[in-house]
Protein backbone atom coordinates (compact mmCIF):
# COMPACT_ATOMS: atom_id res chain seq x y z
CA UNK A 1 0.00 0.00 0.00
CA UNK A 2 1.43 3.37 -0.96
CA UNK A 3 1.07 6.62 0.93
CA UNK A 4 -1.34 9.17 -0.45
CA UNK A 5 0.40 11.33 -3.07
CA UNK A 6 -0.22 14.37 -0.92
CA UNK A 7 2.78 13.44 1.32
CA UNK A 8 5.07 14.84 -1.36
CA UNK A 9 6.55 17.26 -2.18
CA UNK A 10 8.49 18.12 0.95
CA UNK A 11 9.03 21.85 0.90
CA UNK A 12 11.65 23.67 2.93
CA UNK A 13 10.65 27.30 3.11
CA UNK A 14 13.37 29.65 4.36
CA UNK A 15 14.39 27.12 7.01
CA UNK A 16 17.07 28.24 9.46
CA UNK A 17 18.49 26.54 12.48
CA UNK A 18 20.58 28.31 15.06
CA UNK A 19 22.42 26.57 17.90
CA UNK A 20 23.53 29.32 20.24
CA UNK A 21 25.53 31.68 18.07
CA UNK A 22 26.23 29.08 15.40
CA UNK A 23 24.02 29.05 12.32
CA UNK A 24 23.64 25.43 11.23
CA UNK A 25 21.16 26.12 8.44
CA UNK A 26 20.67 29.53 6.85
CA UNK A 27 17.41 30.18 5.07
CA UNK A 28 17.25 26.93 3.14
CA UNK A 29 14.52 26.73 0.54
CA UNK A 30 14.22 23.60 -1.53
CA UNK A 31 11.67 21.09 -2.75
CA UNK A 32 11.92 17.31 -2.67
CA UNK A 33 9.59 15.96 -5.33
CA UNK A 34 8.42 12.44 -6.04
CA UNK A 35 10.59 10.48 -8.43
CA UNK A 36 14.17 9.33 -8.70
CA UNK A 37 16.61 9.57 -5.79
CA UNK A 38 17.91 12.92 -4.60
CA UNK A 39 21.41 13.23 -3.18
CA UNK A 40 22.34 15.87 -0.64
CA UNK A 41 26.05 16.32 -1.07
CA UNK A 42 28.59 18.59 0.51
CA UNK A 43 31.47 18.53 2.96
CA UNK A 44 31.20 17.74 6.66
CA UNK A 45 29.22 20.35 8.54
CA UNK A 46 27.35 21.53 5.46
CA UNK A 47 23.99 20.81 7.10
CA UNK A 48 22.94 17.63 5.25
CA UNK A 49 22.13 15.61 8.36
CA UNK A 50 20.36 18.57 9.95
CA UNK A 51 18.20 18.95 6.87
CA UNK A 52 17.13 15.30 7.13
CA UNK A 53 16.45 15.64 10.86
CA UNK A 54 14.31 18.71 10.24
CA UNK A 55 12.37 16.96 7.49
CA UNK A 56 11.71 14.05 9.83
CA UNK A 57 10.58 16.40 12.62
CA UNK A 58 13.44 15.26 14.84
CA UNK A 59 14.34 18.92 15.19
CA UNK A 60 12.38 22.15 15.04
CA UNK A 61 13.69 24.97 12.86
CA UNK A 62 14.50 28.29 14.48
CA UNK A 63 12.66 29.98 11.62
CA UNK A 64 10.95 28.97 8.41
CA UNK A 65 8.91 25.81 7.96
CA UNK A 66 8.89 22.37 6.44
CA UNK A 67 5.72 21.05 4.84
CA UNK A 68 4.77 17.60 3.62
CA UNK A 69 2.28 17.71 0.79
CA UNK A 70 1.34 21.21 1.85
CA UNK A 71 0.76 20.26 5.47
CA UNK A 72 3.06 21.32 8.30
CA UNK A 73 4.79 18.60 10.30
CA UNK A 74 5.02 14.89 9.66
CA UNK A 75 1.71 13.69 11.10
CA UNK A 76 0.56 10.81 8.96
CA UNK A 77 3.56 11.13 6.64
CA UNK A 78 5.06 7.81 5.63
CA UNK A 79 8.79 8.08 5.91
CA UNK A 80 11.72 6.25 7.41
CA UNK A 81 15.26 7.24 8.27
CA UNK A 82 18.46 5.22 8.22
CA UNK A 83 21.05 6.99 10.32
CA UNK A 84 24.79 6.96 9.83
CA UNK A 85 25.13 5.03 13.09
CA UNK A 86 21.83 3.21 13.47
CA UNK A 87 20.77 2.07 16.93
CA UNK A 88 20.18 -1.64 17.18
CA UNK A 89 17.56 -2.67 19.70
CA UNK A 90 18.79 -5.22 22.23
CA UNK A 91 17.18 -8.22 20.55
CA UNK A 92 17.69 -10.46 17.55
CA UNK A 93 18.07 -9.18 13.98
CA UNK A 94 14.63 -10.56 13.10
CA UNK A 95 13.06 -8.93 16.16
CA UNK A 96 14.58 -5.59 15.15
CA UNK A 97 12.77 -5.77 11.80
CA UNK A 98 9.57 -7.12 13.36
CA UNK A 99 9.63 -4.16 15.78
CA UNK A 100 8.85 -1.86 12.86
CA UNK A 101 5.73 -3.89 12.05
CA UNK A 102 3.68 -3.50 15.24
CA UNK A 103 0.27 -3.60 13.59
CA UNK A 104 0.96 -6.63 11.41
CA UNK A 105 -0.69 -9.92 12.40
CA UNK A 106 1.93 -12.33 13.76
CA UNK A 107 2.05 -14.65 10.75
CA UNK A 108 2.27 -11.84 8.25
CA UNK A 109 4.88 -10.10 10.37
CA UNK A 110 7.07 -13.19 10.34
CA UNK A 111 6.78 -13.54 6.57
CA UNK A 112 7.50 -9.87 5.93
CA UNK A 113 10.48 -9.95 8.32
CA UNK A 114 11.94 -12.95 6.53
CA UNK A 115 11.43 -11.26 3.13
CA UNK A 116 13.19 -8.11 4.26
CA UNK A 117 16.09 -9.97 5.83
CA UNK A 118 16.47 -11.94 2.63
CA UNK A 119 16.40 -8.73 0.62
CA UNK A 120 19.32 -7.26 2.60
CA UNK A 121 21.20 -10.56 2.70
CA UNK A 122 20.81 -11.21 6.41
CA UNK A 123 18.38 -14.14 6.43
CA UNK A 124 21.09 -16.45 7.76
CA UNK A 125 21.66 -14.12 10.72
CA UNK A 126 18.00 -13.68 11.66
CA UNK A 127 18.38 -15.01 15.19
CA UNK A 128 21.77 -13.39 15.91
CA UNK A 129 21.64 -10.57 18.49
CA UNK A 130 21.57 -7.37 16.42
CA UNK A 131 24.30 -5.75 18.48
CA UNK A 132 26.63 -8.61 17.65
CA UNK A 133 26.43 -7.93 13.93
CA UNK A 134 29.24 -6.16 12.11
CA UNK A 135 28.89 -2.49 11.14
CA UNK A 136 27.92 -3.37 7.59
CA UNK A 137 25.39 -5.94 8.74
CA UNK A 138 23.88 -3.46 11.19
CA UNK A 139 23.52 -0.90 8.43
CA UNK A 140 21.74 -3.44 6.23
CA UNK A 141 19.53 -4.41 9.13
CA UNK A 142 18.65 -0.76 9.72
CA UNK A 143 17.73 -0.53 6.05
CA UNK A 144 15.48 -3.59 6.35
CA UNK A 145 13.85 -2.10 9.44
CA UNK A 146 13.25 1.17 7.63
CA UNK A 147 11.78 -0.58 4.59
CA UNK A 148 9.45 -2.56 6.86
CA UNK A 149 7.52 0.67 7.30
CA UNK A 150 6.90 0.78 3.53
CA UNK A 151 7.91 4.43 3.47
CA UNK A 152 6.98 6.79 0.73
CA UNK A 153 10.16 8.72 1.52
CA UNK A 154 13.34 7.03 2.73
CA UNK A 155 16.05 9.29 4.17
CA UNK A 156 19.52 7.82 4.26
CA UNK A 157 22.25 9.62 6.15
CA UNK A 158 25.67 8.48 4.93
CA UNK A 159 24.38 4.92 4.78
CA UNK A 160 27.65 3.37 3.64
CA UNK A 161 30.16 5.70 5.29
CA UNK A 162 32.06 2.96 7.08
CA UNK A 163 31.23 -0.06 4.96
CA UNK A 164 33.40 -2.30 2.84
CA UNK A 165 32.73 -2.38 -0.93
CA UNK A 166 30.72 -5.62 -0.79
CA UNK A 167 28.39 -4.27 1.93
CA UNK A 168 28.16 -0.96 0.07
CA UNK A 169 27.04 -2.78 -3.07
CA UNK A 170 24.37 -4.72 -1.16
CA UNK A 171 23.05 -1.52 0.41
CA UNK A 172 23.03 0.31 -2.92
CA UNK A 173 21.22 -2.57 -4.62
CA UNK A 174 18.52 -2.46 -1.94
CA UNK A 175 18.25 1.31 -2.34
CA UNK A 176 17.85 0.93 -6.12
CA UNK A 177 15.15 -1.70 -5.64
CA UNK A 178 13.28 0.55 -3.20
CA UNK A 179 13.57 3.50 -5.59
CA UNK A 180 12.34 1.37 -8.48
CA UNK A 181 9.29 0.37 -6.44
CA UNK A 182 8.32 4.02 -6.01
CA UNK A 183 9.97 5.02 -2.74
CA UNK A 184 11.47 8.50 -2.86
CA UNK A 185 15.09 8.20 -1.76
CA UNK A 186 16.85 11.17 -0.18
CA UNK A 187 20.46 10.31 0.51
CA UNK A 188 22.99 12.51 2.31
CA UNK A 189 26.48 11.54 1.27
CA UNK A 190 30.00 12.81 0.83
CA UNK A 191 30.69 9.92 -1.45
CA UNK A 192 30.56 11.44 -4.93
CA UNK A 193 30.78 8.04 -6.59
CA UNK A 194 27.72 6.91 -4.68
CA UNK A 195 25.83 10.06 -5.59
CA UNK A 196 26.71 9.45 -9.26
CA UNK A 197 25.59 5.84 -9.06
CA UNK A 198 22.30 6.43 -7.28
CA UNK A 199 20.98 9.95 -7.66
CA UNK A 200 19.02 11.60 -10.41
CA UNK A 201 18.98 14.99 -8.66
CA UNK A 202 21.61 16.65 -6.54
CA UNK A 203 21.47 19.41 -3.95
CA UNK A 204 24.91 20.72 -3.12
CA UNK A 205 25.12 22.12 0.39
CA UNK A 206 27.80 24.27 1.94
CA UNK A 207 27.96 26.20 5.21
CA UNK A 208 24.27 25.66 5.98
CA UNK A 209 23.03 26.76 2.57
CA UNK A 210 21.90 24.99 -0.56
CA UNK A 211 24.36 26.28 -3.12
CA UNK A 212 23.25 24.43 -6.17
CA UNK A 213 20.35 22.20 -7.18
CA UNK A 214 20.07 20.31 -10.42
CA UNK A 215 20.04 17.09 -12.36
CA UNK A 216 22.89 14.83 -11.31
CA UNK A 217 24.38 14.50 -14.78
CA UNK A 218 24.48 18.24 -15.31
CA UNK A 219 25.84 18.88 -11.81
CA UNK A 220 28.69 16.43 -12.16
CA UNK A 221 29.65 17.56 -15.65
CA UNK A 222 29.02 21.28 -15.48
CA UNK A 223 28.58 22.62 -11.96
CA UNK A 224 27.19 26.13 -11.87
CA UNK A 225 29.05 27.48 -8.84
CA UNK A 226 32.74 27.76 -8.12
CA UNK A 227 32.26 26.05 -4.75
CA UNK A 228 30.57 23.03 -6.32
CA UNK A 229 33.29 22.82 -8.95
CA UNK A 230 35.96 22.96 -6.24
CA UNK A 231 34.19 20.27 -4.21
CA UNK A 232 33.91 18.00 -7.23
CA UNK A 233 37.55 18.66 -7.95
CA UNK A 234 38.46 17.30 -4.53
CA UNK A 235 39.55 20.65 -3.15
CA UNK A 236 38.95 21.53 0.46
CA UNK A 237 35.90 23.78 0.50
CA UNK A 238 35.52 25.67 3.75
CA UNK B 1 32.35 -16.43 81.99
CA UNK B 2 31.33 -14.58 78.77
CA UNK B 3 31.94 -16.38 75.43
CA UNK B 4 34.72 -15.21 73.18
CA UNK B 5 34.02 -13.98 69.60
CA UNK B 6 35.37 -17.22 68.18
CA UNK B 7 33.04 -19.25 70.41
CA UNK B 8 30.09 -17.09 69.32
CA UNK B 9 30.92 -17.62 65.66
CA UNK B 10 31.21 -21.38 66.17
CA UNK B 11 27.80 -21.43 67.89
CA UNK B 12 26.30 -19.50 64.98
CA UNK B 13 27.71 -22.01 62.50
CA UNK B 14 26.33 -24.87 64.64
CA UNK B 15 22.88 -23.31 64.47
CA UNK B 16 23.12 -22.95 60.73
CA UNK B 17 24.41 -26.43 60.05
CA UNK B 18 22.02 -27.95 62.56
CA UNK B 19 19.02 -26.60 60.60
CA UNK B 20 17.55 -24.78 63.58
CA UNK B 21 13.81 -24.40 62.74
CA UNK B 22 13.51 -21.00 64.45
CA UNK B 23 16.44 -19.68 62.47
CA UNK B 24 15.08 -21.01 59.18
CA UNK B 25 11.57 -19.65 59.83
CA UNK B 26 13.04 -16.23 60.34
CA UNK B 27 15.18 -16.51 57.22
CA UNK B 28 12.19 -17.67 55.15
CA UNK B 29 9.99 -14.79 56.31
CA UNK B 30 12.77 -12.27 55.72
CA UNK B 31 13.21 -13.46 52.16
CA UNK B 32 9.48 -13.48 51.46
CA UNK B 33 8.96 -9.98 52.87
CA UNK B 34 11.98 -8.41 51.17
CA UNK B 35 11.40 -10.05 47.78
CA UNK B 36 7.67 -9.26 47.83
CA UNK B 37 8.35 -5.65 48.82
CA UNK B 38 10.92 -5.29 46.03
CA UNK B 39 8.54 -6.83 43.49
CA UNK B 40 5.64 -4.67 44.63
CA UNK B 41 7.74 -1.51 44.47
CA UNK B 42 9.20 -2.49 41.08
CA UNK B 43 5.76 -2.93 39.49
CA UNK B 44 5.06 0.74 40.10
CA UNK B 45 8.56 2.22 40.20
CA UNK B 46 9.84 0.87 36.86
CA UNK B 47 7.13 2.47 34.68
CA UNK B 48 7.02 5.55 36.90
CA UNK B 49 10.78 6.07 36.66
CA UNK B 50 10.70 5.44 32.90
CA UNK B 51 7.86 7.92 32.36
CA UNK B 52 9.69 10.48 34.46
CA UNK B 53 12.81 9.92 32.36
CA UNK B 54 10.93 10.43 29.10
CA UNK B 55 8.47 13.21 29.81
CA UNK B 56 9.01 16.91 30.25
CA UNK B 57 6.57 18.94 32.32
CA UNK B 58 6.67 21.98 34.58
CA UNK B 59 8.06 21.03 37.99
CA UNK B 60 9.82 17.91 36.69
CA UNK B 61 13.13 18.97 38.22
CA UNK B 62 11.41 19.33 41.59
CA UNK B 63 9.90 15.85 41.31
CA UNK B 64 13.33 14.40 40.51
CA UNK B 65 14.95 16.19 43.46
CA UNK B 66 12.24 14.95 45.83
CA UNK B 67 12.46 11.42 44.43
CA UNK B 68 16.24 11.37 44.81
CA UNK B 69 15.93 12.74 48.33
CA UNK B 70 13.43 10.00 49.18
CA UNK B 71 16.14 7.41 48.56
CA UNK B 72 17.40 8.45 51.97
CA UNK B 73 14.02 8.36 53.72
CA UNK B 74 14.47 7.59 57.43
CA UNK B 75 12.95 4.10 57.86
CA UNK B 76 11.49 4.87 61.28
CA UNK B 77 9.60 7.84 59.84
CA UNK B 78 8.18 5.66 57.07
CA UNK B 79 7.35 3.04 59.68
CA UNK B 80 5.58 5.62 61.80
CA UNK B 81 3.59 6.92 58.81
CA UNK B 82 2.52 3.40 57.84
CA UNK B 83 1.72 2.64 61.46
CA UNK B 84 -0.59 5.68 61.62
CA UNK B 85 -2.20 4.72 58.32
CA UNK B 86 -2.83 1.12 59.33
CA UNK B 87 -3.64 1.60 63.00
CA UNK B 88 -7.22 0.91 63.98
CA UNK B 89 -8.16 4.63 63.92
CA UNK B 90 -6.14 5.33 60.76
CA UNK B 91 -7.56 5.72 57.24
CA UNK B 92 -6.48 2.19 56.28
CA UNK B 93 -7.26 0.66 59.67
CA UNK B 94 -10.16 -1.30 58.18
CA UNK B 95 -7.63 -3.50 56.39
CA UNK B 96 -6.57 -4.95 59.73
CA UNK B 97 -3.03 -5.72 58.60
CA UNK B 98 -0.99 -3.87 61.23
CA UNK B 99 1.55 -6.22 62.87
CA UNK B 100 1.38 -8.65 59.95
CA UNK B 101 3.86 -9.52 57.23
CA UNK B 102 1.59 -7.67 54.75
CA UNK B 103 2.17 -4.41 56.63
CA UNK B 104 5.91 -5.08 56.60
CA UNK B 105 5.81 -5.66 52.84
CA UNK B 106 3.89 -2.43 52.33
CA UNK B 107 6.29 -0.44 54.48
CA UNK B 108 9.38 -1.89 52.83
CA UNK B 109 7.88 -1.33 49.38
CA UNK B 110 7.48 2.35 50.24
CA UNK B 111 11.13 2.53 51.25
CA UNK B 112 12.29 0.70 48.14
CA UNK B 113 10.08 2.58 45.65
CA UNK B 114 12.18 5.78 45.44
CA UNK B 115 15.40 3.80 45.02
CA UNK B 116 14.10 1.78 42.08
CA UNK B 117 12.22 4.73 40.55
CA UNK B 118 15.17 7.13 40.77
CA UNK B 119 17.68 4.64 39.36
CA UNK B 120 15.21 3.66 36.62
CA UNK B 121 14.71 7.30 35.71
CA UNK B 122 18.42 7.83 35.31
CA UNK B 123 18.97 4.60 33.38
CA UNK B 124 16.05 5.18 31.01
CA UNK B 125 17.09 8.77 30.41
CA UNK B 126 20.57 7.58 29.41
CA UNK B 127 19.18 4.93 27.06
CA UNK B 128 16.67 7.42 25.65
CA UNK B 129 19.46 9.80 24.63
CA UNK B 130 20.85 6.94 22.54
CA UNK B 131 17.49 5.69 21.18
CA UNK B 132 15.60 8.95 20.76
CA UNK B 133 16.15 9.59 17.06
CA UNK B 134 15.62 5.97 16.09
CA UNK B 135 12.37 5.56 18.02
CA UNK B 136 11.06 8.95 16.92
CA UNK B 137 11.87 8.13 13.28
CA UNK B 138 10.11 4.79 13.69
CA UNK B 139 7.11 6.75 15.03
CA UNK B 140 6.92 4.61 18.14
CA UNK B 141 3.99 5.55 20.39
CA UNK B 142 4.86 6.91 23.87
CA UNK B 143 3.78 3.86 25.88
CA UNK B 144 5.64 1.55 23.52
CA UNK B 145 8.72 3.73 23.95
CA UNK B 146 8.55 3.16 27.71
CA UNK B 147 8.20 -0.58 27.24
CA UNK B 148 11.03 -0.65 24.70
CA UNK B 149 13.42 1.33 26.88
CA UNK B 150 12.65 -0.74 29.98
CA UNK B 151 13.21 -3.93 28.01
CA UNK B 152 16.41 -2.76 26.37
CA UNK B 153 17.74 -1.44 29.69
CA UNK B 154 16.74 -4.62 31.49
CA UNK B 155 20.26 -5.67 32.39
CA UNK B 156 21.11 -2.27 33.84
CA UNK B 157 17.83 -2.21 35.74
CA UNK B 158 18.81 -5.39 37.56
CA UNK B 159 21.18 -3.15 39.52
CA UNK B 160 18.26 -0.92 40.51
CA UNK B 161 16.29 -3.94 41.69
CA UNK B 162 19.28 -5.23 43.65
CA UNK B 163 19.72 -1.86 45.32
CA UNK B 164 16.06 -1.97 46.29
CA UNK B 165 16.31 -5.50 47.59
CA UNK B 166 19.43 -4.61 49.56
CA UNK B 167 17.61 -1.77 51.24
CA UNK B 168 14.62 -4.00 52.04
CA UNK B 169 16.69 -6.88 53.36
CA UNK B 170 18.82 -4.68 55.58
CA UNK B 171 15.91 -2.65 56.96
CA UNK B 172 15.01 -2.86 60.64
CA UNK B 173 13.36 0.36 61.84
CA UNK B 174 10.23 0.20 59.68
CA UNK B 175 9.47 -3.48 60.10
CA UNK B 176 9.88 -3.37 63.83
CA UNK B 177 7.28 -0.56 64.05
CA UNK B 178 4.68 -2.02 61.67
CA UNK B 179 5.49 -5.69 62.22
CA UNK B 180 6.00 -5.68 65.94
CA UNK B 181 8.73 -8.36 65.86
CA UNK B 182 6.27 -11.05 66.93
CA UNK B 183 8.01 -14.37 67.45
CA UNK B 184 7.07 -16.89 64.78
CA UNK B 185 4.87 -14.40 62.91
CA UNK B 186 6.59 -11.13 61.99
CA UNK B 187 10.13 -11.70 63.22
CA UNK B 188 12.66 -11.25 60.43
CA UNK B 189 16.43 -11.46 60.44
CA UNK B 190 17.18 -7.82 61.14
CA UNK B 191 14.65 -7.46 63.96
CA UNK B 192 15.76 -10.77 65.43
CA UNK B 193 19.40 -9.68 65.34
CA UNK B 194 18.49 -6.48 67.21
CA UNK B 195 16.42 -8.42 69.76
CA UNK B 196 18.89 -11.25 70.32
CA UNK B 197 21.74 -8.80 70.70
CA UNK B 198 19.82 -6.85 73.35
CA UNK B 199 19.05 -10.16 75.11
CA UNK B 200 22.68 -11.16 74.96
CA UNK B 201 22.07 -14.23 72.74
CA UNK B 202 24.96 -13.44 70.51
CA UNK B 203 25.24 -16.86 68.78
CA UNK B 204 21.76 -16.54 67.22
CA UNK B 205 22.34 -12.88 66.42
CA UNK B 206 25.63 -13.73 64.72
CA UNK B 207 24.12 -16.71 62.93
CA UNK B 208 21.37 -14.51 61.53
CA UNK B 209 23.89 -11.86 60.58
CA UNK B 210 25.95 -14.41 58.67
CA UNK B 211 22.89 -15.79 56.93
CA UNK B 212 21.71 -12.30 56.00
CA UNK B 213 25.05 -11.41 54.48
CA UNK B 214 25.25 -14.79 52.76
CA UNK B 215 21.78 -14.40 51.27
CA UNK B 216 22.51 -10.94 49.97
CA UNK B 217 25.73 -12.18 48.38
CA UNK B 218 23.88 -15.17 46.87
CA UNK B 219 21.12 -13.05 45.39
CA UNK B 220 23.63 -10.58 43.98
CA UNK B 221 25.64 -13.44 42.50
CA UNK B 222 22.49 -14.90 40.98
CA UNK B 223 21.56 -11.52 39.49
CA UNK B 224 25.08 -11.09 38.14
CA UNK B 225 24.87 -14.51 36.52
CA UNK B 226 21.48 -13.74 35.00
CA UNK B 227 22.83 -10.46 33.67
CA UNK B 228 25.91 -12.05 32.12
CA UNK B 229 23.86 -14.85 30.60
CA UNK B 230 21.26 -12.43 29.26
CA UNK B 231 23.85 -10.07 27.83
CA UNK B 232 25.63 -12.95 26.14
CA UNK B 233 22.37 -14.03 24.51
CA UNK B 234 20.84 -10.64 23.67
CA UNK B 235 24.01 -8.71 22.85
Amino acid sequence: MRAPPSDLPIVFDQVSLQAGEVAILRGVSMVLRPGAPTALIGPNGAGKTTLIRLAASLMVPTSGRVTWGGKPGTDGARFAVVFQRPVMLRRSAAANVAYALPRCPAGERRLRTNELLLQVGLAHLAQRPARRLSGGEQQRLALARALAREPEVLFLDEPTASLDPASTKTVEDVIRTAAASGTKIVIATQNLGQARRLAADVSFMLRGRVHEVGAAEQFFHAPQTAEAAAFLNGDLVV
Amino acid sequence: MPKTRVQNSMSAIDLLLGGDPALYAIVRLSLIVSLAATALAAIVALPFGAMLGLTRFPGRAGVIVVLNACMGLPPVVVGLAIYLLLSRSGPLGFLGILFTPQAMILAQALLVFPIIAALTRQTVEDVWSEYRDELMALRVAPFRRVATLLWDARFSLITALLAGFGRAAAEVGTVIIVGGNIDGFTRVMTTAIALETSKGDLPLALGLGLVLIGLIIMINALAWGVRRFGEARAG
